[in-house]
Order: structure tokens, then C-alpha cells, then sequence
């Protein structure tokens, strides 16, 4: 390993080293800080895993683990963990992976970064332990009047402004990496997703404030009342759009991992980076996605909120639906997968968890949360299965299923590049993106089945066995809530294993200390092998072709079958 | 690569796959066509969400509901009175920790004004197993025109996390259909 010293022209001096991979200078302040974050978001979604398991036990009628008020309390930690804390350490960590490590360059003010970090932990910590000394199981959307502890509320706050620094951080990284020229032309598609990413965020964190910061004096008794639907509109401004930081910071990882691990380059510059710009100008509308069923909220208001420039942001992520399956199909064939319509896809490197995962993590998204998020989010279907279990099953198809499993497949690049250590236990790395994928999906799918069949989301008894008038749900909404108590464990165990991989790579994995065969193998040369392929005329994409068609064909079934049980409710208006 | 800075300065210049114009066309067809399809239901469709409600005191609410409860009462279940209003009327429902209460009979076929409020926190309509969710706030008065479409007994379920007692909220609407060729022809007609 070379560290060299290098003088930046302005500020800080910066330790180098160069990657023995990817021939990339590596900010030792930044490597240290992507690795921190990194450990930060696996320690938190190992915690809020077990809770999502301890929910999901209960929620299986055969089991029904935990006592009412223990399951709500899980319930309201298991989104915190999982959705804000994993997810937004994880995506500090590719942020300052995606400006620092992939623009050559130094990491702006590291000090600062550090104070972000610090922020975002005990933001993190404070959270939970408010909601583990319980009266505050207001869960991860906490609607007033229903109220938290004042540090419910503050924790969010910290480990929000904690985020805002990270972002900061990033967006300086990159004035500095033009300054000094540390890299030619435009900026790589990987940054110039992780910058739609980045830009999602600091909106998010803004709306955040405007509606947190008012709640939290509220619960300290200093504002007196919160509008239940005023909280909602700005809160999902907020509840919304972070999701389409995972969305962006996602796809981005597709890329990369497309680009390590076959070599692949984007059909077209031009449209993958249209389809991430589609997703900041029109995103941020579809949080009206989740007020279709408010009272006192205008028809015309929800149709063009949700839906004409929601398709905009949709057809963004149809569009990176068809350019990454057909980028790695381009790359493959150039590779010498080139016989029949799916050698390509056959031949791609399955046993590697980083692919393995990146791909499932492509077909599940699209087919499980997309499918089902633009379902949800059509104004009149919405009322189908509203705050059903329905909800829960679309975002664990985009959150779990998508970027969680995303997540996991980069960092089984992460560990040998930034960590530098060889992956331990390389057997149960390659079957962990499957069990926790196929866990993840099937968890989505069942609620979104027990949804459809009117099971009620964050309900601790579906027998209803202590209320006054009896009700019973069809025997199918109970078979759909045991499979997704089993699929629960699948996943459960996949993320076991994910967690001890990483904690045994991190603290035992071999040392790497000179270029040799990695037990995962990045593409040698891919960048090469794939440059020249993908203009215009050249590009014989079969595979892509008929996996597009078969989504779209099950995209237009799906909505239509909606609408039909849709027209067999009694009638409203 | 996608890693690197890509190999032409100008990317906005590079040519683009037809596979992919093809693509982006038919997504954006596809998003226009769900766009109308949203606006032509409410033209063809029965089932469109009521945009009238009004801002309410919960104790201006409370109030209205009793009056409704006591003027139609018809008998009690569970110490909850069982109220029958007449069709077309205004019928009220309430919810609250952790209760539906009125329990409602409805006749098949025939339109009511439902209206919807909470006088405590939020809470989520669930009418089960006909799958119509509907969020209820404190403070909104919400007036839904339904027609029941089958007769029977159906339950409400709260479906919005309201506290300790979430789970125990229900509630009930009996269907019945005594004018039931009267009502499958005013349905039909609907229809
Ligand atoms: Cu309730």
C-alpha cells in the first residue's frame, strides 16, 4: 500500500492512496469516514431488522409473539431504525464514495463530516431510546394529536441536521474536485446520480424542519395545537421524497455495480441522466400519494400531484428500468455472452453477491414497488388499500426488496475497496442476496395480497378478539399473513448472515496488501471492453427487450385488475 | 464506465438508442393514458372519493351525532344504539378512542350522506369485507354519498393507528334489503 502525501493547492492536506482495483485516489479521511458511516448503518439495521422480525412474528396469527404494547413499540423503532437510520448512514457513506473516491479528489472538510457523524449518532441513539422507555409508539409517521416524547421528536431533528452536513459536505466536495481538475469533463453518472440524490435530500431535510421543529415545541407544551392535516401535507413532503433519496442513491449503486462487475456503460448518457433529472423535478409532488384518502383535499389537487407529473418520475425509473439490464446486457455480449437472446444474462456473474443482489434488487423494484407504488397511487384505487397492509408491502418492495438489498450488494464492494479487506466466508456471502431477496419479496407481496384482502396495517390482532363488536377477516387474509410471517424469517436469516459477514470481514477478513485476485472478481478491464460499445446503431439488445415487455405487460394487467375490483365497491362519491 | 466521467465532454450530444426512444415513448404514453384514466373515472366511474368537508369543533361533532343517534334509534346492541335513517339522509358516524359508534342500518341500493369525523385523534375507516379505506381526522366533517351494493353485516375496522386500544376498534353496518327488487333496479340504473 502507497500512501502518498499530496499538498492541495487550498485547504487541508489530504492523504492519498491509490486503489490496486480501480486504479482510484482514495482520501484516507474520506475512506475513514465512509467507513464509519458504513458501520453506523449496519449496527442500525441489525437492530431495526430484529425489530421488523419481532413485528412480523406477531403479525403472523400463529405465532402473535409480543403483547399490544410491546408490538407497537417495536413497530415505531423498527421504522426509525430502518427506514431513516440504515438507510441515510448507508447513503452518507455513498455520498462521500460517489464526490471523494470517484472524482479523485480530497474530501471537503473532514473535521465537519465528522461533527455530522457525531450529530447523526446521537440524533439515532436519542430516538430509540425514547421509544424503548416507551409513550412514544406513535410510529415512524407520528400524526399528531397523538404525541411523543419531546425527544422522539428532537432525535429525528439532530440525526436530520447531522445528514444536512453530509450533504453539504458532498456538494463542496464537488466544487473542489472541479477546482483543482482532479477528473475530466462531466461528472461520472454514478456522482451525477448520488447529486440528484443529494439535492432530494436537502429538500427532504428542509421540509423536515418546517414540520418536526413545530411538532417537537408542540410536545414541549411551547405551540399549543397542530392541524392532524396540515402536519400531514408537510410531513410528507418530507416522508416522501426521503424515499426518493433511496430511490436516486439506489439506482446510482446499479450502475456502479453494472460498471465494476461486467463492465457495463450506459446505453446513453444523455437519457440515464435525463431519467435521474425527472426524478428531482417531479418527484417531490408525489407525496400527494399519501393524502388521497384526507377529506377536505380537491379532487384536481390529488390527480396532478400524484399522477401527471408522478408518471414523469415514473417513467424516470422506467427508463433506468430498460438502460441498466440493457447496459449489462451490452456489456455481456461485448464480454463474449453473445449467443441466444439470454446467454448474457446466464453466463453474468450469479455466484457474485454484489450482482446477484444488484440484479434482484432491479427486478424486485420494479416489479413489486413500482408496480404497486403507481397502483397505490392512483387517486381513486387508492381507496382500495389505504393504511392497509397493502402500504407496508409496496415499500418493503422498494425499500427492502429494492434499496436495502441494493445496499447490501454494495457493500460487498465496499469491504475489499474502501475497508480493504478479503470477504469472509465467501459461501454464505453468494446465498445471502438470495435469501434475503426472495425473503424481501416475499414479505411484499403477501402483505400487499392481505392488503388487497383489507387487512389493516400496524395492528397487533386481526382477530379482534378483545373488541366489543366482533369482526373476522377471509381465511385468505390469514394464510397471506402466515406466509409473510414465514417469507419474514427467510429474509430475517439472509439478514443475519449479511450482518455476521460484514462484522467478520471488517474485524477478520484477510488484510489485502497487494493486487491479487479478489474471491468476488471486479470486471478486469470492463471500462475498456465496453467503451466503444453502445452507439447508436450497434446496440442489439434482445433480452433487455423481452424483460421490459414482460414488465410493462404486468404493469397494464395489474392496474386493470385494480380498477375492476375498484368497480365492485359499493358506489361513492 | 458509469464510474468514470463519460468519453465524450458533451454527453448531452451522443446519440440516443432507438431501443430506448421506443421505451421512453410507450412509458410516456403509458403515463398519459393513467393520468386521463384517473380524470375519466370520475365521468364513467361510481366509485370517486368526496372532495365536501367542513371544518368542525369535535364537540360541535359529538354533538351532531347524538342527536342523529337519538332521533333514529331503532334498538341496542352491545350498549351501542343500532340507528336506521331514512334513505337519502344524513347519517353520522363517529369515531373515537376506540369505538364506531353509531352502529348504522342501511337499506341495498339506496344513497346516504355519510358524514365522518373523530373527536380525538385520527383514525381510519375500514369497511370490511367491502374494501373502502377512508382517513377520518379531528376537526373535518367529511360527507361521503354511499350506496351499499349488497346487503349483510359488515364491519368497520379502524385502520389508523390510534393507541393501546387500536386493535379493539370497531364497528358495524347492517345492509339490509327488503326492497330488493326496487333496489337492484335503482342499482342497474346507477350502474
Ligand atoms: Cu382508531
Amino acid at each position: 500500500m502507497t500512501a502518498e502525501t499530496v499538498i492541495g493547492a487550498v485547504g487541508r492536506q489530504a492523504e492519498f492512496r491509490t486503489c490496486q482495483y480501480t486504479g482510484l485516489k482514495v482520501d484516507t479521511a474520506a475512506q475513514t469516514l465512509i467507513k464509519a458511516n458504513a458501520v453506523a448503518a449496519v449496527v442500525f439495521l441489525a437492530i431495526g431488522g430484529l425489530m421488523g422480525l419481532l413485528v412480523a412474528l406477531t403479525r403472523w396469527p400463529a405465532v402473535h409473539l409480543l403483547p399490544a404494547d410491546w408490538f407497537y413499540l417495536i413497530l415505531t423503532g423498527h421504522g426509525a431504525n430502518v427506514l431513516l437510520f440504515w438507510i441515510i448512514f448507508f447513503e452518507i457513506a455513498v455520498l462521500y464514495f460517489a464526490s471523494a473516491v470517484l472524482l479523485n479528489c480530497r474530501l471537503a472538510t473532514p473535521k465537519l463530516a465528522w461533527l455530522g457523524f457525531v450529530l447523526m449518532v446521537v440524533g439515532a441513539l436519542m430516538t430509540n431510546v425514547t421509544v424503548l422507555q416507551g409513550d412514544s409508539s406513535v410510529m415512524f409517521t407520528s400524526y399528531p394529536p397523538m404525541q411523543a416524547k419531546p425527544n422522539f421528536y428532537l432525535g429525528i431533528v439532530l440525526f436530520a441536521v447531522g445528514a444536512l452536513i453530509g450533504c453539504i459536505i458532498f456538494f463542496a466536495t464537488l466544487v473542489i474536485a472541479k477546482e483543482e481538475g482532479t477528473y475530466e469533463g462531466s461528472i461520472p453518472l454514478v456522482t451525477f446520480g448520488a447529486l440528484t440524490a443529494a439535492i432530494i435530500a436537502v429538500f427532504t431535510i428542509a421540509t423536515g424542519a418546517i414540520i418536526l421543529i413545530p411538532t417537537w415545541l408542540w410536545s414541549l407544551g411551547l405551540i399549543s395545537d397542530i392541524d392532524p392535516l396540515m402536519y400531514k401535507v408537510v410531513w410528507w413532503a418530507m416522508g416522501h421524497s426521503s424515499q426518493q433519496i433511496n430511490v436516486s442513491a439506489h439506482v446510482s449503486l446499479w450502475y456502479l455495480i453494472g460498471a465494476l462487475l461486467v463492465g457495463a456503460k450506459p446505453l446513453s448518457e444523455k437519457v440515464s441522466r435525463t431519467a435521474f433529472l425527472m426524478y428531482i423535478l417531479f418527484l417531490q409532488l408525489a407525496s400527494a400519494h399519501h393524502l388521497l384518502a384526507e377529506p377536505g383535499l380537491d379532487a384536481s389537487w390529488k390527480i396532478v400531484n400524484t399522477s401527471y407529473m408522478m408518471y414523469l418520475a415514473v417513467m424516470g425509473s422506467m427508463i433506468h428500468g430498460l438502460t441498466v439490464p440493457g447496459s449489462i446486457e451490452a456489456a455481456q455480449r461485448r464480454n463474449g455472452f453473445n449467443r441466444g437472446v439470454f446467454e448474457w444474462l446466464r453466463k453474468a456473474p450469479w455466484g457474485n453477491p454484489a450482482f446477484s443482489g444488484m440484479f434482484l434488487s432491479l427486478i424486485f423494484f420494479g416489479f413489486i414497488g413500482g408496480i404497486s407504488g403507481v397502483v397505490l397511487g392512483t387517486e381513486q384505487l387508492n381507496v382500495l388499500m389505504h393504511n392497509t397492509i397493502y402500504v407496508p408491502g409496496h415499500f418493503h418492495g422498494t425499500v427492502v426488496a429494492g434499496t436495502t438489498l441494493a445496499f447490501m450488494a454494495a457493500t460487498y464492494l465496499v469491504l475489499p475497496l474502501i475497508f480493504q479487506r478479503e470477504i469472509v466466508w465467501p459461501k454464505l456471502a453468494k446465498i445471502q442476496p438470495y435469501l434475503f431477496g426472495i425473503g424481501a419479496a416475499g414479505i411484499s407481496l403477501f402483505m400487499m395480497g392481505a392488503g388487497t384482502l383489507g387487512v389493516a396495517r400496524r395492528h397487533w390482532d386481526i382477530t379482534f378478539s378483545d373488541a366489543n363488536l366482533s369482526f373476522a377477516y377471509s381465511a385468505g387474509a390469514f394464510l397471506m399473513m402466515g406466509l409473510n410471517g414465514i417469507f419474514a424469517v427467510i429474509a430475517a436469516i439472509g439478514g443475519i448472515i449479511f450482518v455476521l459477514v460484514v462484522v467478520g470481514t471488517v474485524l477478520f477478513g484477510e488484510k489485502i496488501e497487494s493486487g491479487h485476485k479478489l474471491t468476488f472478481p471486479l470486471h478486469s478491464g470492463g471500462g475498456a471492453v465496453a467503451s466503444h460499445y453502445g452507439s447508436e446503431g450497434t446496440v442489439k439488445l434482445p433480452g433487455t427487450i423481452i424483460l421490459v415487455g414482460i414488465f410493462f405487460v404486468c404493469f397494464v394487467l395489474y392496474y386493470f385488475i385494480n380498477w375492476k375490483y375498484l368497480s365492485e365497491l359499493w358506489l361513492f362519491r | 464506465m458509469a464510474a468514470t466521467p463519460p468519453e465524450q465532454r458533451i454527453w448531452w450530444n451522443e446519440p440516443i438508442e432507438r431501443v430506448e426512444l421506443i421505451w421512453i415513448f410507450i412509458a410516456f404514453l403509458w403515463g398519459l393514458f393513467m393520468f386521463g384514466f384517473m380524470i375519466a373515472w370520475h365521468f364513467i366511474g361510481q366509485q370517486n372519493l368526496s372532495k365536501e368537508a367542513y371544518r368542525i369543533a369535535p364537540t360541535a361533532y359529538e354533538q351532531k351525532v347524538e342527536n342523529f343517534a337519538k332521533q333514529f334509534q331503532v334498538r341496542e346492541e352491545q350498549g351501542i344504539p343500532v340507528v336506521k335513517p331514512k334513505p337519502g339522509a344524513d347519517v353520522y358516524l363517529l369515531a373515537r378512542l376506540w369505538q364506531w359508534w353509531p352502529i348504522l342500518e342501511l337499506e341495498k341500493g339506496q344513497s346516504y350522506r355519510i358524514h365522518l369525523s373523530s373527536i380525538d385523534w385520527q383514525h381510519g375507516f375500514s369497511l370490511q369485507p367491502t374494501n373502502i379505506n377512508i382517513q377520518v381526522h379531528p376537526g373535518y366533517e367529511h360527507v361521503i354519498s354511499l350506496t351499499p351494493t349488497e346487503s349483510g353485516a359488515f364491519g368497520i375496522v379502524c385502520n389508523e393507528f390510534c393507541g393501546i386500544g387500536h386493535h379493539t376498534m370497531t364497528g358495524k353496518i347492517y345492509v339490509t334489503d327488503k326492497k330488493q327488487a326496487a333496489a337492484d333496479q335503482r342499482l342497474a340504473e346507477q350502474r
